[in-house]
């Protein structure tokens, strides 16, 4: 009988064996890094917008509070994305012929709103509520990051939910004095564990992780 | 049974043995490593194959249609959540039962017996449980999500919720497939190797040397094959007893009447093995004819089969019994109401069906006449499977039909989609089993050789 495999076919198959359990753990391994890369998540990734607002310049710059755009965030569920009329407020007098903010003089004609694009899209089936995390003292900083140095807006965190999680299972890591959480440069004055501590007893934050408070 | 001995004992040792007088190594070799080498595809195959594969057509077609629109194509609703998912997933997943009994318990417990059935009962294993597993994966609603059921660091934060035993389920029915394929696979080896020295296609010798991963017959070759089948023999023991188990704790963990019940993980177990030898009966009575096989798989077989089944049937009635003594006994209205629904509600032809499959036909094995009458037991095994089928119905839809409220009460009727599924799966099972029969022995070859006496044997070699 003659020989059907060469003496080498017995090194081909140990090494497939084994390679094949290596393949299937990088695999997994890679699916891992990707689903958690910038190119899945966006973290970090400017995003075109019609008009480039600058985040940095009005908030960082010119000093403006969060609540003078995003007026509805301490009432609602929806911070709010301001209504043409708030830009013209300024932008009726200042660069008022820049050809940057044709858009928005064009929208304050026509009655038409920009359409934005979302950075900060959570998924349907979330119930987020900027309200309660605000009276809770989230700092905006908390989850949108330093936005006082976004030229262009983008994701500071993942918004996935083990992020959610990571706060909602331990809130005293996180929360800020109420007075404190529009302020863009907040360092808390002791050791946050202290102040996390005495805050979460003060404003009787309980750790919310059942899933029907955010899964509604 | 005791009568036995008084019997001549020249005739019932021919009628009783596991192979027939008159085979040496070489005639066990040359038959069954026939099957699948040098003869040509026969029609009866083609067709048969043909068939269950238009068969599976039907499955996809229904799988089709469910990732399209979703569970609503099926027949649940509420009150009625499981129905014929959850109802052919237990089916299947218990008749896969007998195969891990006969190869993992019956060779610890050294049974010669087993040594002619183990190989297809384990294919009919690993089948079932491919056919089981459909179900659960695509009740979700979301089947491409259904690796969320399994524990990695995933960017949800979260883990699967250990305390529920749909998860044990997971890892139950995961661990199951695994050890069958393995021992399966392990078991084959030598026979593989054979395949490959008899082949006579180069693609045959190709295919078969691949399988055979360079099995020589050594020595050494064999004391670790011993060794990694024991091993493997004593990782898929406690399967046999695990798998249905924690299948029943998918009910009994629940406080549905009808399923809120200590009995179940044996209850549960009993039935698996049942459902198992009735097919395993039902598979190995035609096998046999159609691959003229009736000296390896003789009435010994069929008649120690037929007793495994009317011990587990036994076991079973005994549960039914239990169910309706504990509903009186516990005094709970709930529970009493449920089992007079079961015997007088809407469902009740399929209650006394059941009881008439599952308790009453099989009480014909008594006698040994009826275990030697080959038609006869293969209609017997055909009326066990539809009674466990009954059964599991009778414990899915019919105790989720009232619920605590009447105002929750409902029906459930399958619709046509979940038919399609059903039948479906029968034929995958059949396609597979059709596709086994063709490529692989179906009997262990070298393990029939160790119970062809030794001095016959070596005078024919």
């Amino acid at each position: 009988m003659s020989q059907i495999f060469h003496p080498s076919a017995n090194t081909i198959a140990k090494v497939s064996i084994f390679g094949a359990i290596f393949f299937a753990g990088g695999l997994l391994v890679i699916l891992n890094e990707v689903n958690r890369s910038p190119y899945v998540t966006r973290v970090g990734v400017a995003r075109e917008q019609p008009v480039p607002f600058s985040h940095k310049h009005h908030v960082g710059g010119i000093g403006i509070d969060c609540r003078y755009c995003h007026t509805a965030v301490e009432t609602s569920s929806a911070a709010g994305i301001p209504p043409t009329e708030t830009c013209m407020s300024c932008h009726s007098q200042i660069w008022a012929d820049s050809p940057m903010l044709e858009p928005v003089r064009a929208s304050f004609r026509t009655d038409r709103s920009i359409e934005w694009t979302r950075v900060h899209d959570l998924p349907g089936f979330v119930y987020f509520d900027h309200s309660i995390h605000l009276k809770k003292g989230v700092g905006c900083v908390t989850c949108h990051g330093r936005v006082d140095q976004m030229p262009l807006m983008y994701q500071q965190n993942t918004l996935n939910m083990e992020w959610c999680l990571d706060c909602h299972r331990a809130p005293e890591k996180y929360v800020r004095p109420r007075e404190e959480v529009f302020r863009m440069d907040y360092r808390p004055q002791e050791s946050q564990q202290v102040i996390g501590a005495r805050l979460v007893k003060e404003y009787k934050i309980r750790k919310l992780t059942d899933c029907s408070v955010c899964h509604r | 049974m005791e009568h036995d001995e008084q019997q001549p004992s020249k005739a019932v040792d021919t009628e009783y043995e596991v192979i027939e007088p008159g085979h040496s190594y070489r005639s066990v070799t040359d038959h069954i490593s026939a099957i699948v080498l040098t003869r040509k595809t026969p029609k009866t195959w083609l067709i048969g194959f043909g068939v269950s594969f238009m068969v599976l057509s039907l499955l996809l077609m229904s799988l089709g249609g469910l990732l399209v629109k979703g569970i609503g194509l099926w027949g649940v609703n509420q009150p009625v959540g499981w129905g014929f998912d959850i109802i052919n997933f237990v089916w299947w997943i218990g008749i896969g039962h007998a195969g891990t009994l006969i190869s993992a318990i019956l060779l610890l417990l050294r049974q010669d017996w087993r040594t002619s059935i183990n190989r297809f009962a384990e294919a009919m294993t690993l089948f079932a449980v491919a056919c089981a597993g459909i179900y659960p994966v695509f009740h979700t609603g979301r089947p491409w999500l259904a690796y969320w059921l399994f524990p990695y660091p995933n960017t949800m934060g979260t883990w699967p919720q250990v305390l529920s035993p749909l998860v044990w389920d997971v890892f139950a029915v995961s661990t199951y497939a695994t050890v069958s394929a393995l021992f399966w696979y392990v078991g084959m080896i030598p026979d593989l190797a054979t395949l490959r020295d008899r082949a006579r296609a180069k693609g045959a010798k190709i295919f078969y040397g691949m399988l055979a991963m360079g099995w020589r017959g050594s020595a050494r070759h064999w004391a670790r094959y011993e060794t990694a089948s024991l091993l493997l023999a004593g990782l898929a023991t406690p399967l046999v007893i695990s798998v249905h188990t924690v299948v029943s704790f998918d009910f009994a963990v629940g406080i549905i009447p009808g399923w809120h019940a200590t009995i179940f993980p044996p209850y549960f177990v009993a039935g698996a093995i049942f459902a198992g030898f009735a097919m395993v009966l039902t598979l190995s009575i035609p096998l046999r004819v159609f691959y003229k096989l009736e000296d390896f798989i003789t009435n010994r077989h069929l008649d120690n089969m037929a007793k495994v089944m009317l011990a587990t049937g036994l076991i079973v009635g005994y549960g039914y019994m239990m169910e309706t003594f504990m509903a009186w006994y516990s005094g709970n209205p709930y529970e009493s109401f449920l089992m007079k629904n079961r015997f007088s509600g809407p469902y009740m032809w399929f209650y006394w069906a059941l009881i008439t499959c599952n308790v009453l036909a099989p009480q014909i094995l008594w006698w040994r006449r009826f275990r030697r009458n080959v038609t006869m037991l293969f209609v017997v095994s055909i009326i066990v499977s539809i009674g466990m089928w009954l059964e599991r119905f009778i414990i899915i839809p019919v105790s989720l039909h009232r619920d605590f409220l009447p105002s929750s009460w409902g029906m459930y009727w399958p619709t046509s989609w979940d038919w399609m599924t059903f039948i479906g799966t029968l034929g995958l099972f059949a396609s597979l089993m059709f596709i086994f029969l063709r490529l692989l022995p179906m009997i262990s070859i070298f393990e029939m050789r160790t119970i062809v006496p030794p001095a016959e044997g070596r005078s024919k070699e």
